[in-house]
C-alpha cells in the first residue's frame, strides 16, 4: 500500500477493482465503509456483486480478464474531459503524450464492447474518479492473476498518475497482501531477482556488499520463480526442494501438473505445522512452530512491521523455523547463529536503510512503517510524497489483450477462483477448527440462476465441472453474485480443490497464473 | 472549541462534544453501560446522568452537547441515588449466576453492581424467559442477561455494515434478535460480543476455559494481510480466547478468523515429530478428509525420527544434489506466514549456503 489503513477513512472516493475486501481484508473492508459513512463515493469494479456492492455508489460488472479495457476507456474519458493533473505530470512524470495517444482507440463505447460495462458507467467512473480530491484504488488478485496481470497494474499506474493522485495523504494506490507476511518475505529477498529491501541480484555492487556481509561467493543469476520452479521440476532441471509453510498442492494452478512436479523431484523437504497435501509427497517432514509459539515480527500490506510473540509452547519436537535453517547451515560449515531474533532483524537492517530505524524496543507497543531509515524516524504513513525514488514516474502503454483460455462451445463457462470469509488460503490452519467448518463446510460453485436453469440444476446439486485439466464434483449455489456465464469456486477445499481445473499460464513478467480466468464445462453429477 | 466548568475543572472541547466527552477528557469516571465511543450516542442505560447548572432534572451526559459556559456536577448524593436505584432495576431481572457466568470478572455490570454494593435488591419482580436457539458455533447468546444498551446492535450496524439483529417488541418483552427471531446468521466477526458489558454476549469457545489468572500476550492476525493485533489469552500453554484492543490499527476490531479462529494451535493434528518417508511416493488422494492425514500417511509412509537423525540427512541429501547437478538444481520457497527473520534467514540459506537465486514464496496465491 502507498497509504496506510487508517488513511482510508478520508478518501473521498474509494475505487476498489479485483478485490471482494470485507471476505478477504476484514478490516480493511470496515474502514472503507467508515469512509462511505463519512460521505466517500465508492466504485466497486468486480464480476461479482460482492459484498462491498451494497455501500457503493457505483458498480462496473466487467468481464474477467477485461481490466485493460476498462481502465484504459475509463482514462480516455479523463482525457477528453480534462481531468488530468498537468502540473504532476510535468514535475513528476514522463511519457505522457505517447500514452495519451494510446488511449484514443478506448472510447466508452469500445469500452462497453470489451468489458460489457454500460458506458455511461464508465464515463460516471471516470467523473467520479478524476474529480475527486483524495482517491484511494484498491486491488487484489482480481488484478494481478492473469495473463496480464501486469498490464493491469500499469494501467491502475497510469489512472493514479494522469490525475496526480500518489503521494498524498489518503491519496494513493494499495494492492492489499492476502497473507499476514506476504510484505515481509518479499521484503526480506524471498524473491529470485531481489536481496533483502529489492536490491537486484544481478546489478553490478549489490552482490559484493551481499558477499561481503555473508562472507560467501553469491549467485549473479536470477533464481527461479515459484511457478517456474514447478515446471523446471517437471523438466527435471529442478532437483530438490526446501518448502517452508507452502502448501502448493492447492494453491497452485492445475493441481496434477503440481503433483507430477514435486513427484519427480529426487528430494522433497516440506517444513510445516500439519501434514499437508504437500508434505504427503515429501522425503522428510519437518514440524514448525506456529504464531503463537514464536517470536519475531511481521510487516502488514501497509509495511508495518510489528511484533509477534510466543504465547504457548510448540506441541512435542515442533520447533521455530529458524532452528532447522540455522542447524542446516551448520551442517554445510556455515554459521547462522543468533542469540535473539532480533539480532537476525538486526542483519536484515544493516543490509536495508528503510529498516534501520525500527527496533523491537520502537515497536513493542506499536508498529512502524517503511521507510524508517533513522532511529527518531517516525516510520512513513504514505509513499513518494515529493518525488518518487527513480525520479520521474513512467507512464506504460498498454493495450487489451485477451485472457490466455476463453469459454467456447465445449467448455462454455468461464471460472474464477479466489477466497471468502471463513476459510484462508489452502485450508491447512481453518480446516481444523471445527467452529469454522461447521459454518463453512465444504466447496461450492457459484452460478447465476439463468446458468443454473440452463443447466436444469438447483441449490444444493452436484455438478461435474470439468476443465482442460481435470474435473471435480461439487455442490452448486444458484446466486446472483456472478456475472451470467461466470463461475466461481473457492481454493479451499481439497476434496473440490478448484486448482485442479485452473490454467497455468503465467504473466510473462511476474509469472503470475491466470487463476482468475480458464473455461469449464458444468454436467449433472452421477454422484 | 467550547469551555465548560465539570467538577469546578475547566476543560476546552470541540464543538458537538459531549459532556461524557468532557468528562473523559479530564479523566472524570462517570458510569456507562451503553456508550461505546465508536458509535453514535444511545442514552439508555441512564447511569451517566449529570446535573448541570440552571436545568431543571439531570440529564444523559452521553446525549448531551457540552455548550460554552456550562456548569457541570457529576456527582453528588442525589445523582448516586439515582444511579444506584437505575442499577437496581436494571439487575431485577439479571440472573444472579455471576459464579458461572463466563464473563465474571471482566462484567461491567458486576463491576458496577460491586461498586455500587448492590447485594439485596428492592424490586424482584418478573423475570425475561427466552427459548435458546443458538445453534451457531461462535456467539452464546444468553438473552436474559441482556441489559438492551444495545451496544450490540449499533456497531453490528455503525461498525460492522450487516444489521443483524435490532431490538424487537417493547417494554418488558424488548428483546434484542436477528429478524423473525431466528438464529444468529451473520458473518460472525463477534465484535457484538467485544463490546457486551454483560454475560449476555460470550465467545462460545471461551466456554470452562477459565476466566482469570491467564496471561494476555500481544501479538499480530496469523491471517490476512490486515496486520490486526491480537490479544492471546493464555493460560497453561493455551489459548483459550483472543481480543483484541481499541488502541490498534484495527481499533479492536476483528473477524470471524482472527477473533475466533484460533483452534487450529493445539489440534491434535499437529506436527510434533521430524518424519522420514519409509515408502515410494503415491498419489495425493484429496478425497480423504483434510485431518485424518497424519494417522494414516503417518504410519504407513513415514517413521519419527530425532531432529538430529532429519537433518542430517536432509544435509546429505542437499549437498548430494548440489555436487552432482549444480546449485541451481535446488530450490526453496518459503512462506508468507513465516516471520520476516525466518524469511531472511531462509534466503540467506538458499543463496549463501546453496548458492542459488532459487529463492521464492507464495505471493502470487
Amino acid at each position: 500500500m502507498t497509504n496506510s489503513i487508517p488513511e482510508i477513512e478520508n478518501h473521498d472516493v474509494i475505487f476498489v477493482i479485483g478485490s471482494n475486501t470485507t471476505e478477504t481484508h476484514p478490516i480493511i473492508g470496515l474502514r472503507m465503509k467508515k469512509a462511505v459513512k463519512r460521505g466517500a463515493d465508492l466504485i466497486v469494479a468486480d464480476p461479482r456483486r460482492i459484498d462491498l456492492v451494497r455501500s457503493s455508489s457505483l458498480w462496473l460488472q466487467q468481464t474477467p480478464g477485461t481490466d485493460v479495457a476498462l481502465l484504459n476507456s475509463i482514462m480516455h474519458v479523463i482525457v477528453k474531459e480534462d481531468f488530468i493533473d498537468k502540473k504532476f505530470i510535468e514535475e513528476r512524470t514522463e511519457g505522457f503524450e505517447s500514452f495519451k495517444d494510446s488511449l484514443d482507440e478506448f472510447t466508452p463505447e469500445a469500452g462497453e464492447r470489451i468489458t460489457g460495462v454500460p458506458k455511461e458507467k464508465i464515463v460516471k467512473a471516470a467523473f467520479l474518479y478524476g474529480d475527486a480530491v483524495r482517491p484511494g484504488i484498491y486491488y487484489t488478485m482480481g488484478i494481478t492473476q492473469h495473463t496480464h496481470g501486469t498490464e493491469n497494474v500499469y494501467a491502475i499506474a497510469n489512472l493514479a498518475l494522469m490525475t496526480g493522485n500518489l503521494g498524498r495523504e489518503s491519496t494513493g494506490v494499495n494492492p492489499l497482501r492476502g497473507q499476514n507476511n506476504v510484505q515481509g518475505a518479499t521484503d526480506m529477498g524471498c524473491i529470485p531477482d531481489f536481496y533483502p529491501g529489492y536490491q537486484r541480484v544481478d546489478v553490478p555492487g549489490i552482490k559484493q556488499k551481499f558477499e561481503k556481509a555473508w562472507g560467501v561467493k553469491l549467485s549473479d543469476k536470477p533464481g527461479l520463480k515459484a511457478p517456474e520452479m514447478i515446471r523446471a521440476a517437471i523438466e527435471g532441471k529442478l532437483r530438490a526442494l526446501y518448502i517452508m509453510g507452502e502448501n502448493p498442492i492447492l494453491s497452485d494452478p492445475d493441481v496434477r501438473h503440481t503433483i507430477n512436479a514435486l513427484k519427480n523431484l529426487d528430494f522433497l523437504v516440506v517444513q510445516d505445522i500439519f501434514l499437508t497435501e504437500t508434505a504427503e509427497l515429501a522425503d522428510v517432514i519437518l514440524p514448525s512452530a506456529c504464531y503463537a509459539e514464536k517470536n519475531g515480527t511481521f510487516t502488514n500490506t501497509s509495511r508495518t512491521v510489528q511484533r509477534i510473540r510466543k504465547a504457548v509452547e510448540p506441541p512435542g519436537d515442533a520447533k521455530a523455523d529458524s532452528y532447522s535453517i540455522s542447524e542446516l547451515g551448520k551442517r554445510f560449515g556455515y554459521e547462522m547463529n543468533y542469540n535473539l531474533m532480533e539480532d537476525i532483524f538486526q542483519e536484515a537492517k544493516k543490509l536495508w536503510p528503510a529498516l534501520v530505524g525500527v527496533t523491537y524496543k520502537r515497536i513493542s507497543k506499536a508498529g512502524l512503517q517503511w521507510p524508517c531509515p533513522t532511529l527518531d524516524h517516525p516510520g512513513t504513513p504514505y509513499l513518494f510524497k515529493g518525488g518518487f525514488p527513480r525520479g520521474r514516474a513512467t507512464f506504460t502503454s498498454v493495450r487489451y489483450r485477451a485472457s490466455e483460455e476463453l469459454p467456447d462451445n465445449d467448455y462454455p463457462f468461464l471460472l474464477s477462483t479466489g477466497r471468502q470469509l471463513f476459510q484462508y488460503h489452502t485450508g491447512s490452519m481453518t480446516r481444523r477448527v471445527d467452529a469454522i467448518n461447521m459454518v463453512s463446510p465444504g466447496a461450492y460453485i457459484e452460478i447465476h440462476p439463468d446458468d443454473a436453469d440452463k443447466l436444469n440444476v438447483r441449490d444444493g446439486d452436484i455438478v461435474k465441472v470439468t476443465s482442460r485439466r481435470g474435473s471435480l464434483d461439487i455442490e452448486v449455489m444458484v446466486s446472483e453474485r456472478p456475472l451470467k456465464g461466470l463461475v466461481f469456486i473457492p481454493f479451499h477445499y481439497r476434496e473440490a480443490a478448484a486448482n485442479l481445473l485452473t490454467n497455468t499460464a503465467l504473466d510473462p513478467v511476474a509469472k503470475i497464473p491466470e487463476l482468475k480466468v480458464c473455461a469449464v464445462k458444468i454436467e449433472q453429477s452421477n454422484k | 472549541m467550547v469551555t465548560l466548568k465539570i467538577d469546578g475543572k475547566k476543560v476546552t472541547v470541540r464543538k458537538l462534544s459531549t459532556v461524557l466527552d468532557a468528562a473523559r477528557k479530564l479523566d472524570i469516571p462517570i458510569p456507562t453501560l451503553c456508550h461505546h465511543p465508536e458509535l453514535s450516542p444511545f442514552g439508555g442505560c441512564r447511569l451517566c446522568l449529570i446535573e448541570i447548572k440552571g436545568y431543571p432534572k439531570p440529564v444523559a451526559s452521553c446525549t448531551t452537547f457540552a455548550k460554552e459556559g456550562m456548569e457541570i456536577i457529576t456527582a453528588s448524593p442525589s445523582l448516586e441515588k439515582l444511579r444506584r436505584t437505575t442499577l437496581e432495576l436494571i439487575l431485577s431481572d439479571h440472573p444472579k449466576d455471576c459464579m458461572v457466568c463466563e464473563r465474571a470478572g471482566d462484567c461491567k455490570l458486576q463491576e458496577l453492581a460491586y461498586f455500587y454494593g448492590i447485594r439485596e435488591n428492592r424490586f424482584e419482580g418478573e423475570r425475561r424467559i427466552y427459548t435458546k436457539k443458538d445453534n451457531n458455533p461462535f456467539v452464546a447468546r444468553e438473552m436474559e442477561k441482556c441489559i438492551l444498551c444495545g451496544q450490540c446492535v449499533r456497531i453490528c450496524d455503525e461498525i460492522q455494515g450487516v444489521g443483524a439483529i435490532d431490538f424487537a417488541y417493547r417494554g418488558l418483552k424488548t428483546k434484542i434478535c436477528p429478524p423473525f427471531e431466528k438464529d444468529l446468521d451473520c458473518e460472525f466477526c463477534g465484535q457484538c460480543v467485544s463490546v457486551c458489558p454483560t454475560g449476555a454476549l460470550t465467545g462460545k469457545m471461551w466456554a470452562h476455559k477459565g476466566r482469570q489468572n491467564f496471561k494476555e500476550v500481544e501479538t499480530v492476525c496469523p491471517y490476512c494481510g490486515c496486520g490486526c493485533n491480537l490479544t492471546l489469552h493464555v493460560w497453561r500453554n493455551e489459548v483459550i480466547r483472543v481480543s483484541s484492543k481499541e488502541d490498534t490499527i484495527n481499533e479492536g476490531w476483528l473477524c470471524a478468523k482472527g477473533r475466533f479462529g484460533y483452534g487450529f494451535i493445539h489440534s491434535p493434528d499437529r506436527l510434533a515429530k521430524p518424519l522420514i518417508r519409509t515408502a515410494p511416493k503415491e498419489g495425493v488422494d484429496l478425497n480423504k478428509p483434510q485431518n485424518s492425514s497424519r494417522f494414516t500417511i503417518h504410519d504407513s509412509q513415514f517413521k519419527e525420527v530425532s531432529w538430529d537423525e532429519a537433518l542430517d540427512y536432509i544435509a546429505v541429501k542437499l549437498k548430494e544434489t548440489k555436487e552432482k547437478y549444480g546449485s541451481d538444481a535446488v530450490g526453496g520457497l518459503s512462506s508468507a506466514r513465516c516471520t520476516n527473520e525466518e524469511n531472511y534467514l531462509f534466503q540467506k540459506f538458499i543463496r549463501a549456503v546453496i548458492g542459488t537465486n532459487n529463492v521464492d514464496h507464495c505471493a502470487r496465491y
